[in-house]
């Protein structure tokens, strides 16, 4: 039980800070995408189409880091291989 | 809490399953084949055109100008690959709010099914453009010592990819879930709308991506020589 309970206690710790931290950065870079291409707008109105079209996908590839990071959180969460193997070897 | 609908199995027969992908994943072909299968029946030519085929046809003349904007090509032959690809992600993201629809690219499997497909037609339409040789030479450049890093960005992309639509899905649908049960009213709604935002731009973005991996292995070529 003791060790159910630190592995619990860790995987939520961890998966608070992975998604805390994991938000931080690609936040910042998405922001500065956004504020670039905004400039670039206001300079260049007629390009706007294709601005948004290339801050999307860049913004999609920045975004990819945030995504691991809560795909991570999850599943630390809810699907904790280590949970599970300790439950299955304290059941059986 | 499910994280994904893979785990809801309705039958199991040896090593299939049928699971709730599936399930929703058929119901969205359904969806999707029906309404086209009912439009083009009765299709016409005249000016007067019924809104179904109007619809259709402003989304198939959409999807060709974006895929002809992220590729520089003539964007025909890749409309049945990356047509289908937005219409299918698209129209399981907006059923998203359906409540008791679990979207089946919430589901791993599923966004690594598609992400495998634009994988495999990388090379498909490189080769048939520029010809084995020419193809496996664009591994190679600038010198031989990218080759692993080219093929480790190969994969990588295709891994995220995958794991791209699925987060976001999944997340969509996981935070409904959470404010459903810590806040019952107005808020949800509100994730809901978001959901249908980022539902959308992610099939967007989903279709783009594919079409620029593929223009960028058919640009190889072109730029040697």
């Amino acid at each position: 039980m003791e060790t159910l309970g630190w592995i619990a206690f860790g995987s939520v710790i961890a998966a608070g800070l992975c998604m805390g931290i994991g938000a931080i950065g690609p936040a910042i870079g998405q922001g500065m995408a956004l504020s670039r291409a905004l400039s670039a707008i206001a300079q260049q109105p007629d390009e706007t189409n294709t601005i948004v079209k290339f801050l999307f996908v860049g913004m999609a590839m920045v975004e990819s880091t945030a995504i691991y990071c809560f795909v991570l959180a999850m599943i630390l969460l809810f699907a904790n291989p280590f949970w599970n193997f300790f439950i299955e070897k304290a059941a059986g | 809490m499910e994280i994904s609908p893979d785990n809801t199995v309705y039958l199991s027969y040896e090593f299939m399953k049928l699971n709730d992908t599936l399930v929703y994943t058929w119901v969205v072909m359904f969806l999707l084949v029906g309404f086209s299968w009912l439009v083009t029946r009765k299709i016409t030519s005249s000016s007067v055109i019924s809104d179904k085929q109007n619809i259709l046809e402003i989304l198939v003349d959409g999807l060709l100008t974006q895929i002809e904007g992220a590729t520089n090509q003539r964007p025909e032959r890749f409309l049945p690959l990356l047509g289908t690809l937005f219409i299918f992600i698209l129209v399981s993201n907006i059923l998203a709010v359906v409540p008791g629809f679990a979207p089946p690219t919430g589901s791993l499997s599923t966004t690594t099914a598609f992400s495998l497909i634009v994988f495999f037609a990388v090379p498909y339409y490189g080769i048939k453009e520029n010809g084995l040789r020419n193809y496996l030479k664009s591994y190679i450049q600038p010198s031989p010592m990218m080759l692993p890093f080219n093929i480790i960005g190969e994969v990588s992309r295709t891994f995220a990819l995958a794991v791209r639509l699925f987060g976001n899905i999944l997340s969509g649908t996981m935070m409904g879930a959470i404010l459903l049960v810590i806040m019952p009213l107005l808020v949800p709604v509100i994730m809901q709308l978001l959901g249908l935002l980022i539902g959308v731009v992610q099939a967007y973005i989903f279709t783009v991506l594919a079409a620029v991996f593929i223009a960028a292995g058919l640009e190889v070529h072109t730029s040697n020589s």
